[in-house]
């Protein structure tokens, strides 16, 4: 039997309306001798208000480079089933979505080799399998493997791709999110399993400008489907929406960003060339509006959390790509992308730290893509700019 | 037993081989949604064909047990179809119709949330905080568990002006989308790193630890072969801690955490924004952290009386000025909030427009 730990304070989070995190470990716990540890070393955390977890040695598994956080407890003599409590990241299927045969077999494994813990997921969209042994490794990845499912990213690496729902049961989409997922994911295997980049680089990938999966907030690369054409205007679906109560003018028109819709009582008006596709009006009357033509996405760069140089959000680098199979001018892209990084980025550097240092114009020139007012958001306002001895030739 | 033959880059399987088969008939072909109660949403395609979402909140921590009870439960009533959502919720895939009673009927039995679904407050996004991280200077799970208890009407029922996304990271990495979120939640350190000299010797490579230190704050220390840090200098961000163990910034008396509001990620009506500080500190105060739950439910309160209907809180601020928003909300301004960092600039009032 495992260890029993008395929890007075942890016990007071299993009370209230929201599913108990401590239920789940107390759950585990009750069979487990590494999730019974985890339990009671978190309580004293909770008591003395600190954490008590080591950095990370480095463990993995026989050809890979990542996938695995090691982790080891600050106090291994006082919980020695967490002395090593390492995470396995496993690659998640596009869109999050599972069987349920497929998931008690994991779990099956999990309770096998592991403390019966998991994150559903990370914030990257790896399945997190919480907890295990530096011996247990091999057998979890032999396990997994011929199964069919592969490890994830860690370190400076390509992270696990993650896209959002797509065109599986969103109207709204404009990419095959889940496809473009899938394919970068495969086509770029080694470059996750094997780290060989300055630092970290994650792609997202977002059917549409409502970004569901916050691409532009956290992935080097967002990728974000749009389209060139017209919003389709079904009339009869606008006043049903009118006479259910909506208050077309406040809600929709006067929302607008660009101000390029009317609305007079019975006819909503769009003038498509002006409109910015936030996304706005199609998502508050999705019965009646809908995008048509060209359909593709605009790519952007950069985004990441605040080390070192403050917090970021992606900047538009091509406004607008054809993202269809076997999408090889986005990969060509990428790849040039990342040449420009491995040779100028600095140890720990990420890339969009790396064309602020550099500037946009050597980036750009490297990866071959032409200036654009739509990357950025007002020209620059100083007169400190750099001529090179071509442009004073033209 | 002998292990099975392992394989490598072989990458996850195909996503087709887990889509129900309505989803999989339906796939790009879809004609609308509709909200048809908090936790339960209907996808009609072309063909006339629909699927139903019923959402349902996790801790985002799962025991195996609760993966096969979600599990049963989905082949109960979904063929055996399911899926996680982007802020780690449970979605049950129902093709049939006459499912759907039943099986909220037994998660509500079974005392899950269902939920989360429209212009509420749906999951919050969180990190690893005291259960699994090193840098963490507060825990995830149990404010994200404080704050979802008390806010939990707004995923099950209440509506919102808007969507009110809620995150928490358990240290200045951010892992997560606090940086871009309505109302979050981010662990700080308030004393500089003390630095164990004999250690930084064996186990840290200078430079890479002096160039971690987004404010130059770190310069070498030859005679010790270690580093030292300008008091003055130092913002107590824990980087240099992240590539140096030696260099230990914890302290149970002065972390806590701070709170930042006003970031959205989507493009709707308004570009992408960053959270902002709105409060610098509160003490880490497990096992409910009662002072953060207040605070967020204060500044939500302030929110829900001042937005127009689809205004993000980041939406409101920006309409009703920061200089409002402390007045609405009666927070205390204070020389924390006006940023001495790289971009300080760019936040700085050129112009004499402003609220009295």
């Amino acid at each position: 039997m495992p260890k029993k730990y008395e929890t007075p304070l942890l016990d007071e989070l299993e009370k209230g309306p929201f599913p108990s995190f401590v239920t789940e470990i107390k759950k585990a716990a009750a069979k487990n001798d590494m999730a019974a540890d985890e339990l009671g070393q978190l309580e004293k955390s909770y008591r003395e208000r600190r954490g008590y977890w080591k950095h990370g040695g480095i463990v993995g598994v026989r050809g890979y480079g990542g996938g695995v956080i090691g982790r080891y407890s600050s106090l291994p003599e006082e919980f020695p089933s967490v002395a090593n409590f390492h995470t396995i990241r496993i690659n998640s299927v596009s869109g999050f979505f599972y069987t349920s045969q497929i998931l008690k077999e994991m779990c099956d494994l999990w309770d096998k080799y592991g403390s019966g813990l998991t994150n559903m997921h990370g914030s990257t969209g790896d399945l997190i399998l919480l907890g295990t042994s530096t011996e247990n490794l091999e057998p979890i990845f032999a396990e997994f493997s011929s199964r069919g499912w592969d490890l994830g990213g860690s370190g400076s690496a390509l992270r696990t791709p993650s896209c959002c729902v797509g065109p599986a049961r969103c109207e709204w989409s404009n990419i095959d999110t889940l496809d473009i997922n899938y394919n970068l994911t495969q086509e770029w295997q080694d470059e996750m399993h094997r780290p060989a980049f300055p630092y970290k680089f994650k792609f997202k990938t977002a059917g549409c400008a409502v970004d569901c999966i916050a691409s532009i907030a956290r992935a080097d690369c967002s990728i974000i489907g749009t389209w060139k054409g017209t919003i389709a205007v079904n009339q009869d679906e606008v006043a049903n929406y009118a006479k259910n109560g909506m208050n077309i003018k406040e809600e929709i028109v006067d929302m607008c960003p660009s101000r390029c819709m009317s609305y007079d009582g019975t006819e909503l008006k769009i003038r498509d060339e002006d409109c910015v596709r936030c996304m706005h009006c199609i998502a508050k009357m999705t019965k009646a509006l809908k995008a048509t033509g060209e359909k593709g996405a605009t790519i952007l760069i950069g985004s990441k959390a605040p080390f070192v140089i403050g917090s970021t959000l992606s900047w538009v680098i091509v406004p607008f790509i054809k993202m269809e199979p076997p999408y090889d001018e986005f990969k060509d892209l990428i790849r040039k992308m990342w040449e420009f990084w491995d040779e100028h980025g600095k140890n720990r550097e990420r890339i969009g730290e790396l064309i602020i240092r550099k500037g946009m114009r050597e980036f750009l020139e490297f990866i071959g893509v032409e200036p654009q007012p739509q990357q950025i958001k007002e020209p620059r306002r100083d007169p400190f700019f750099f001529w090179t001895e071509a442009d004073l030739q033209k | 037993m002998a292990l099975p033959q392992r394989r490598t880059d072989i990458g996850p399987p195909h996503y087709k081989d887990f889509l129900p088969p309505v989803m999989l008939k339906n796939y790009g072909d879809w004609k609308y949604h509709e909200i048809l109660s908090p936790g339960l949403m209907v996808h009609v395609a072309n063909s006339g064909d629909k699927v139903w979402s019923v959402r349902v909140a996790t801790p985002r921590l799962l025991s195996t047990d609760t993966i096969r009870e979600f599990a049963d439960l989905a082949e109960k009533y979904c063929g055996g179809y399911l899926r996680w959502t982007t802020r780690n919720n449970v979605e049950f895939l129902v093709s049939e119709e006459k499912n759907i009673e039943p099986l909220q009927k037994e998660l509500k039995e079974k005392n899950h949330m269902i939920g989360g679904i429209g212009n509420r407050i749906s999951n919050i996004v969180h990190t690893q905080g005291w259960i699994h991280c090193h840098s963490a200077a507060t825990d995830a799970s149990g404010i994200v568990k404080a704050l979802m208890d008390d806010l939990a009407d707004y995923f099950t029922a209440r509506e919102t002006p808007n969507k009110v996304k809620l995150a928490v990271a358990c240290c200045t990495n951010m892992c997560g989308a606090v940086h871009c979120s309505d109302i979050a939640i981010v662990a700080i350190h308030r004393k500089i790193p003390k630095i164990d000299h004999d250690k930084v010797k064996n186990m840290c490579e200078v430079p890479s630890t002096i160039a971690s230190c987004p404010t130059g704050a770190i310069s070498p220390d030859p005679a010790k072969k270690s580093v030292k840090v300008n008091e003055e200098k130092c913002m107590y961000c824990g980087n240099c801690f992240t590539v140096c163990p030696p260099m230990d910034i914890a302290d149970p008396e002065f972390d806590g955490v701070a709170i930042v509001a006003g970031g959205k990620v989507s493009n709707l009506r308004s570009n992408p924004k960053f959270s902002k500080l709105v409060i610098p500190y509160i003490k880490n105060n497990p096992p409910r952290w009662p002072e953060v739950t207040e605070a967020v439910r204060h500044i939500l309160d302030a929110y829900i009386a001042g937005a127009k209907k689809h205004e993000r809180v980041g939406e409101w601020i920006e309409r009703i000025g920061w200089e409002k928003f402390f007045k609405v909300t009666d927070l205390p301004f204070t020389f924390q909030h006006i940023d001495d960092f790289t971009i300080a600039r760019e936040t700085f009032r050129t112009a004499a427009t402003f609220k009295w």
